[in-house]
């Protein structure tokens, strides 16, 4: 506790590291008016996700043939919707350049540094077997205000998870109680990954990325039910348990 | 070793207050001898509730800072032997509270007494955390509107996760859920959450439901706790949770829509 004597020999401030899950625009063609119309289209059905969201803008899946594209507009157009760019995912020189004149900061492609794997090493390594994935269990209610995240693994939850709350795992989601907060699945972009909630309640549901909101589950037949939530191309499947 | 009990609630108003009045005197009623500490530094509105708002002296900023010795500063309360109250100062310095001087004064006090009944500011900020960080148990004071049990559940999420137990990765706080202000008649006119509402939701131990009554202003504004207004509603609601506190199954009472008596009904209502 920092006393008023004690002020100027406090430390004002610490560095910590943080896991954000943040959403991300990725752009698969350089084609800002349909961009506009298509990203309208998404407000209408979600206006809530579309405020203040921040967002990180990737450009990284742009087609090189496409390069020439005109940064500032485009950040224009998302804060238009209620985005709000952070930064932004960038391999191509003009893009980076781009960025760097208005300032954004840029970030290496999604995986970069996971998928640098020294060739060498790569030799000496075991042959890849079943990988063993850590699940994190969690046994006393999930309280508004709390996020709970299982890097690498599945989340088990065995109590009540409250409004406000958040479950965020690179895996599975499994809720045995009720699912009233936000559950997040295949955060790092598992397509594969699944939610599991004995009572669905949630205020929003996502799966590597893929989302639907409280307005959109509410009007589902099995909101209330057990049930299992799965992604099949672009569309979250809730099913009964 | 003296229990140490927070009145807590997120939600400001809710009758945390109130609360730590009654069941602090209501545990002294009952022979145990028991301290009321008003952590909401500032305000400074539980000595008016007790009645000994012109005895305070010293107070709990001037024990943490060492300008005056607890015993100068408890205020022994004028009804029972077995009751005092350590006043929050009017100072507006919110930093005049600090965890070490808090630890020390709940220390030295749990040599002496049996329950320290913290009675919380309002908020999440550094007031609230100081007075649930010793707790041993906890009243999480809860209205019956959506807003309200929204701050509760924070609460215990934060009861949960930054108290001194949960840092120490000792035995949990014991919860204890008190759901004040319950009108039935407006639960059933769908104004107001039912109990069983937020019991759901909030899925811990139900203390007592206190209901909304004209009793508890009358009290507050003579400065006596309302829970030794035995003829008054919310003071039997309070002798009821006081006893489940001590380990009583007491059944819930004033639940349900009151039906007017058969004398009320041929006489016309009686405030
Ligand atoms: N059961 C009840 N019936 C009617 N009024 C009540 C009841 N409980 C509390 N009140 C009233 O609600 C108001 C707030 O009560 P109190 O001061 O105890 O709340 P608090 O949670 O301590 O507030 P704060 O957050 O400001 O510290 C007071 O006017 C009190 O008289
Ligand atoms: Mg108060």
């Amino acid at each position: 506790m920092s006393q008023a004597d004690r002020l100027e020999l406090d430390s004002m401030f610490q560095l910590k590291g943080s896991m954000l899950a943040i959403t991300v625009l990725e752009l698969e063609h350089n084609d800002l008016k349909s961009l506009d119309t298509q990203l309208a289209a998404k407000v209408g059905q979600a206006p809530q996700f579309f405020s203040n969201t921040p967002v990180v803008v990737a450009l990284d899946k742009l087609p090189e043939t496409e390069s020439d594209l005109d940064l500032d507009q485009l950040m224009t157009l998302c804060r238009r919707h209620g985005l709000h760019p952070l930064a932004i995912r960038a391999t191509q020189r003009a893009h980076i350049a781009a960025a760097s004149k208005l300032d954004l900061p840029v970030l290496p492609p999604s995986g970069a540094r996971t998928r640098q794997i020294d060739p060498s090493a790569r030799e000496q390594s075991p042959p890849v077997g079943p990988v063993h994935r850590p699940t994190r269990i969690i046994t006393t209610p999930v309280r508004g205000g709390q996020q709970v995240y299982a890097p690498g693994g599945d989340l088990i939850v065995m109590a009540a998870v409250s409004p406000g709350a958040e479950l965020l795992a690179d895996g599975n989601i499994h809720v045995y109680a009720p699912l009233r907060g936000r559950a997040l699945a295949g955060i790092k972009g598992d397509t594969g990954a699944r939610i599991f909630c004995q009572q669905l309640a949630a205020e929003l549901l996502s799966i590597a990325g893929q989302y639907k909101v409280a307005e959109d589950l509410r009007r589902e037949p099995l909101w209330g039910e057990a049930t299992q939530i799965s992604l099949s191309g672009q569309m979250l499947n809730i099913t009964r348990l | 070793m003296a229990k140490i009990i927070v009145v807590t609630s997120g939600k400001g108003g809710v009758g945390k207050t109130t609360t730590s009045a009654a069941i602090g005197t209501g545990l002294a009623l009952r022979g145990h001898k028991t301290v009321i500490i008003d952590f909401d530094v500032g305000l400074r509105n539980l000595d008016l509730i007790m009645g000994c708002e012109r005895r305070v002296v010293y107070d709990f900023v001037n024990v943490i800072h060492s300008d005056a010795t607890l015993a100068q500063a408890l205020i022994k309360d004028k009804r029972l032997e077995n009751l005092y109250v350590l006043a929050a100062s009017q100072t507006r310095d919110k930093d005049a509270l600090t965890q070490e001087g808090v630890e020390k004064v709940i220390t030295e006090l749990s040599a002496s007494f049996e329950y320290i009944i913290c009675d919380s500011p309002a908020g999440i900020e550094k007031g609230a955390h100081l007075a649930m960080y010793f707790a041993d148990e906890a009243i999480v004071v809860t209205n019956p509107e959506v807003s309200s049990v929204r701050d509760s559940d924070r609460m215990l999420g934060l009861l949960a996760s930054k108290s001194r137990r949960a840092e120490q990765g000792l035995e949990p706080i014991k919860e204890h859920l008190l759901l004040t202000r319950y009108s039935p008649e407006r639960v059933t006119n769908g104004e107001m959450l039912g109990v069983e509402d937020v019991e759901e939701i909030l899925a811990i131990r139900l203390l007592g439901v206190i209901p909304e009554s004209k009793s508890v202003l009358k009290a507050s504004n003579q400065g006596i706790p309302v829970i030794l207004d035995e003829q008054s509603d919310a003071g039997q609601a309070y002798s009821d949770a006081v006893d489940r506190l001590l380990g009583k199954e007491v059944d819930h009472r004033f639940l349900d829509v009151k039906k007017p008596g058969f004398l009320q009904r041929l006489f016309g209502g009686r405030e």
